[in-house]
């Protein structure tokens, strides 16, 4: 008996989308720590017009910058976790061995961490925009370039954590490999808010964040799935 | 059941294998072969390298020197084919103790085509019924073991590799586990385990490893 004839089918799909359901049921049943980078976002947010200046014509100088800032340490913050508790109980092993392509499952992992970090962060963005007196020209490409932008970022934090998981107290090294990464997300995401703020169209830099996007969503997985390969060598 | 011809070639082999960790040799040469219906207890002291053979096998790491054959076939030709006639139990078992057995279970099933049949009743088998949907988190250790050990039940596939299955397992428990892999043997399926313990089975081959010596 060959081993190719008593392979079934793989079932990938239905392997995603229960890996998915797992990681958003544990997300919600760990809702606070969840909601940390919300928190920090709020606090951040919160603490810039009482130390810095109260006055709305300087913030609003200010707000794209700080909000995209805000963002991306809350997702930066949040990377760290990605593979750490499934590789300390042994669930990675159990992925990585099991017969489905790991990128795919790389892929169900970073969409959960946006679900839970990136999108929350964007939708909750309009609410610090009206604390930091944001232009109301510039609350349109605030939402776009963080939906896209954070996105980004949870890709691109994914390879840092896989890269580091295996290592105590990896998470300095994780900024480090992951920040240069970061920066042109950062750069295309607060002109795009800044643009429109100015009144000049934003679409050539919300362009740019869809294509940064759509490059890591193209390597991110692979270089993910090949990094976490390597650190459960060790 | 396989052919009488197909049952006497091995199914596994460890041709002269060896491994190093950081340029420290955990152990060399090692060989051995094993054929459908046939269990293998691994045991050696402590830092011999049992944990170190199963994830060899388990391809959670690669040999150093050597080849491991599956059905006469090399190990980096067929492996998708291969974990997916395996099923693995390391000792971090990868349960989750915010999830309830049940949860931990399902997820888990369609990532292996040779994992099938009913989450309730395989946890029934273990022990846990009634237990189904509290969180593990609320378990005891030897519970949450047992959660692992149901996933045996689940699973079709002919290679079995168990690190410590026993840990903290009590003596009923123990001999249902070992009922289990007889039952699992004699459908022509291949256990590999580490064990201190003596196994209550007959026709379990030994493999002893010996802490690796420099000459």
């Amino acid at each position: 008996m060959p081993a190719s004839d008593t392979v079934p089918a793989l079932a990938t799909g239905r392997a995603f989308r229960a890996l998915l359901v797992r990681d958003l049921t544990l997300a919600f049943r760990h809702r606070g720590e969840m909601a940390n980078p919300l928190i920090f976002f709020i606090m951040v947010a919160t603490l810039i017009p009482l130390g810095v200046t109260p006055e709305s014509r300087q913030l609003a100088v200010l707000a794209p910058g700080i909000i995209w800032v805000m963002a991306l340490l809350a997702s930066l913050l949040s990377a760290e976790s990605l593979f750490l508790a499934d590789y300390r109980d042994g669930t990675l092993e159990q992925l990585v061995l099991s017969p489905q392509p790991l990128w795919l499952m790389v892929l169900a992992k970073i969409t959960v961490h946006w679900l839970v970090t990136g999108l929350p962060l964007t939708l909750l963005s309009p609410l610090l925009g009206i604390m930091l007196s944001l232009p109301a020209a510039g609350f349109g490409s605030l939402l776009a370039s963080l939906a896209l932008g954070t996105a980004a970022l949870s890709m691109i934090g994914a390879i840092g954590a896989a890269l580091t998981v295996a290592i105590s107290r990896g998470g300095l090294l994780l900024s480090l490999i992951v920040m240069p990464l970061y920066m042109p997300v950062l750069i295309f995401g607060a002109s795009a808010v800044q643009l429109a703020v100015d009144g000049v169209s934003p679409v050539g830099n919300l362009a740019v964040l869809g294509a940064l996007l759509a490059f890591s969503c193209l390597l991110s997985p692979f270089a993910t799935a090949g990094a976490l390969r390597v650190s459960l060598h060790g | 059941m396989p052919e009488p011809l197909l049952r006497a070639s091995p199914i596994l082999e460890c041709c002269d294998i060896a491994f190093e960790r950081d340029f420290v040799p955990v152990f060399s040469g090692l060989s051995f072969a094993l054929r459908r219906g046939e269990m293998l207890q691994v045991s050696g002291a402590n830092g011999s390298g049992k944990t170190t053979l199963l994830r060899l096998l388990a391809t959670s790491l690669t040999p150093s020197a050597g080849r491991i054959l599956w059905q006469g076939q090399d190990l980096d030709r067929c492996r998708t084919a291969y974990r997916s006639e395996l099923t693995y139990l390391g000792h971090q078992a990868g349960i989750k103790a915010e999830l309830t057995p049940r949860e931990n279970l399902r997820w888990l099933l369609p990532f292996h085509p040779n994992a099938s049949g009913n989450a309730e009743r395989a946890l029934a088998a273990v022990g846990l019924a009634g237990l189904e949907d509290s969180p593990c988190a609320t378990l005891s250790a030897g519970q949450q073991r047992r959660v692992a050990l149901a996933r045996l039940y689940l699973s079709t596939a002919a290679l079995w590799i168990l690190d410590e299955p026993f840990t903290a397992i009590d003596r009923d428990g123990v001999s249902r586990l070992e009922q289990l892999m007889h039952a699992h043997a004699s459908r022509g399926g291949v256990v590999v385990l580490t064990t201190h313990q003596p196994l209550g089975l007959d026709g379990v081959r030994l493999l002893e490893m010996e802490p690796y010596a420099c000459v």
